[in-house]
């Protein structure tokens, strides 16, 4: 899309929209969340967006981050040991769950069966952890209540040193922009082709000799990371850590993001997360109508009408007005390109 | 013996309130191959009206077993014709937009009721077993979970209307060449399965309160029963609740209802992959 433009015209542009977001007068408690939220849209933009495996339960990895986070911080007093841990504790769940998924070779709607019960299972169980039975070292599982008070992000290795309000909106800045640029290198990798090849047809992949599973395992668990980072984002923000995180309004939510911002795009999804993030405090605001009724609509119009979400309808009017200047169409360079999920139209 | 009768009733009636939030699910999915995640919402529909109904003065069984399945039957057709016909054949699509649909609704309960629990009182008096007491409506569910499952099985093994819809589902081609049209045919199948989940919604009511966002906890239920049973409508529904209540009967006889809870949703985790095409896919192959 970027003919005309050198290469690193897109992560600039970004970089430059992220540090100046404050700047316009948006208050920087709001846009840290949307940051966090941008993350976790990101996360399942690389699953299901790349690898074409849409998970149901992306929440259970970004609440068990969050939990992950609170625990360990309340437990070392630091952040830098529990930053680390919110990402591999939820990678491992995402890891053993994609194995057991894949290596299983279950179907698309098993697929969301089993990361739907996972979510479940997981929300039950922490709704459950009321009283002094469930302890892990300092730290109170606390059941419906959730746990409170645990220390913000700090400056690694300075405990006194916290990171918060400004500071805490770009070191989130910091990271979302980080992870977007990962992710789109690894989608340009050699791996990220073979992921979007079994994608389009996972079949013709195995064929040519690509280890299907372990791909998509590896996909799976970076995506977990991912959401599990973006959940020690929302515990620094929100410094009270709930099951709600694991419920399944929470996973709904994130896959209305991705859908809306464009599935197969990176950047649709974290501006779908955004834009919907700053329409849910909006709406928080007023009593007339519930937020998840608006979600629904939102959720039903795309998928009838607007599939492929509002990424391809922006993409298009960019290429038309910079890089074509409005000569050619954009269809005729990318002739077809198959949702994933769903069934290529014509058959194979 | 008293005591082992009471825990036997237990245990049926787990299964039974299982059978009634699958079927409507059981029916849809096993003929059509539409996953349904409003389905959750359906019968938290069904429950409503029949709590609507009874505070309004109506007979709550005129309600339960007239009115609810009327309700959400004629909301099924409403949803088929605005929203499925569209997507046949596309299941990740399906499952995106009911699954909207489903928060559409509890948001639109929500809106109109009010994020409160409702309900209606138990109608029927608690029975004695020899020194024990068990509810009597519990009984009436396993009742109506027995009746329901029996007339599933002679509607779609016997008659000429379940003939022809389990052919629709083969070959909707055939069908169409035979003269009787598909489309109306799906239609007719989604409204009686969306009947059916607002019939256990209707009957169900009474036991358990009501939030617009109760639809949450029957969905998973539901889904995994219908998913772990398998092809067959009746057969997988029963086997898989039997299997998925008793799992989850004598883990909370061992420990807590939660934890008894986790275990059915571990079970099923564990049926799904070891059988992949769930309990029919390997045993009672063609059943109905």
């Amino acid at each position: 899309m970027s003919r005309a433009l050198p290469a690193a015209t897109g992560p600039v542009l970004i970089a430059l929209i992220l540090a100046g977001a404050p700047l316009t007068g948006l208050d920087e408690y709001s846009l840290t969340l949307l940051l966090a939220y941008g993350l976790l849209g990101l996360s399942l933009a690389l699953v299901w967006g790349l690898g074409g495996i849409l998970c149901f339960g992306q929440a259970a990895f970004f609440g068990l981050g969050a939990y992950s986070y609170a625990v360990a911080a309340m437990n070392l007093g630091e952040s830098t040991v529990p930053m680390l841990l919110s990402v591999v504790v939820p990678g491992l769940l995402a890891a053993a769950v994609g194995a057991l998924m894949f290596y299983g070779r279950v179907g698309d709607v098993y697929l969301g069966v089993i990361t739907l019960v996972v979510t479940l299972i997981l929300f039950k169980f922490v709704n459950s952890t009321a009283g002094e039975a469930y302890v892990i070292g300092h730290a109170r599982l606390g059941g419906f209540n959730g746990i409170p008070s645990f220390p913000p992000l700090n400056v690694p290795g300075r405990p006194d040193w916290p990171i918060v309000g400004m500071a805490l909106y770009y070191v989130a800045a910091a990271v979302l922009w980080l992870a977007w640029v990962g992710c789109r290198w690894l989608g340009r990798s050699p791996y990220g082709r073979v992921v979007a090849g079994l994608r389009e047809n996972e079949l013709r992949m195995q064929l040519l000799g690509y280890d299907v599973q372990l791909a998509k395992t590896v996909l799976f668990t970076v995506g977990g990371a991912l959401a599990g980072l973006a959940g020690a984002l929302y515990a620094c923000w929100a410094e009270i850590v709930t099951p709600g995180l694991f419920s399944l309004g929470q996973s709904a939510e994130i896959i209305v993001w991705v859908l809306v911002g464009g599935v197969g795009t990176l950047l649709g999804p974290i501006f779908g997360a955004m834009g919907l993030g700053a329409l849910k405090m909006a709406l928080g605001g007023q009593q007339l109508i519930d937020n998840s009724l608006v979600m629904g609509v939102i959720l039903v119009v795309f998928v009838l009408l607007l599939p492929r979400g509002v990424a391809p309808l922006a993409q298009r009017a960019w290429v038309r007005l910079w890089v074509l200047r409005g000569d050619a169409t954009l269809d005729a360079q990318h002739p077809h390109h198959t949702r994933p999920g769903s069934r290529p139209e014509g058959g194979e | 013996m008293d005591q082992t009768l009471v825990i036997l009733i237990d245990v049926a009636y787990a299964i039974s309130s299982l059978l009634l939030v699958a079927s409507g699910l059981a029916l849809i999915f096993g003929l059509m191959r539409v996953i349904n995640l409003a389905h959750g919402e359906f019968i938290v529909l069904g429950g409503y009206t029949t709590i609507v109904a009874t505070k309004a003065g109506v007979s709550i069984w005129l309600a339960m077993f007239v009115l609810a399945p009327l309700v959400v039957g004629l909301f099924g057709v409403l949803v088929e014709r605005v929203l499925i016909r569209w997507l046949y054949g596309r299941m990740v699509d399906t499952m995106l937009a009911t699954w909207g649909l489903s928060l559409l609704i509890s948001g639109g309960i929500s809106t109109l009721f009010g994020a409160t629990t409702t309900g209606v009182s138990n109608p029927l008096p608690g029975v004695s077993i020899g020194e024990y007491q068990t509810g009597g409506y519990g009984l009436f569910v396993i009742g109506v979970a027995v009746a329901l499952m029996v007339s599933m099985f002679v509607l779609l093994r016997y008659t000429r209307a379940g003939l022809i819809a389990r052919a629709a589902m083969q070959s909707a081609d055939v069908v169409a060449a035979l003269g009787y049209n598909p489309s109306r045919i799906y239609m007719a199948t989604f409204a009686i399965g969306a009947a059916l989940s607002g019939l256990a919604g209707g009957v169900l009511a009474p036991l358990t309160g009501l939030t617009p966002t109760s639809g949450g906890q029957f969905i998973a239920k539901a889904f995994i029963t219908v998913i772990g049973g398998g092809a067959s409508v009746v057969t997988g529904s029963i086997a898989a609740s039997i299997l998925f209540a008793t799992v989850a009967k004598v883990v909370e006889a061992l420990s807590t209802p939660v934890v008894g809870e986790i275990a059915l949703l571990l079970t099923a985790l564990i049926l799904l992959r070891v059988l992949p095409r769930g309990i029919t896919g390997r045993w009672f192959k063609g059943a109905v």
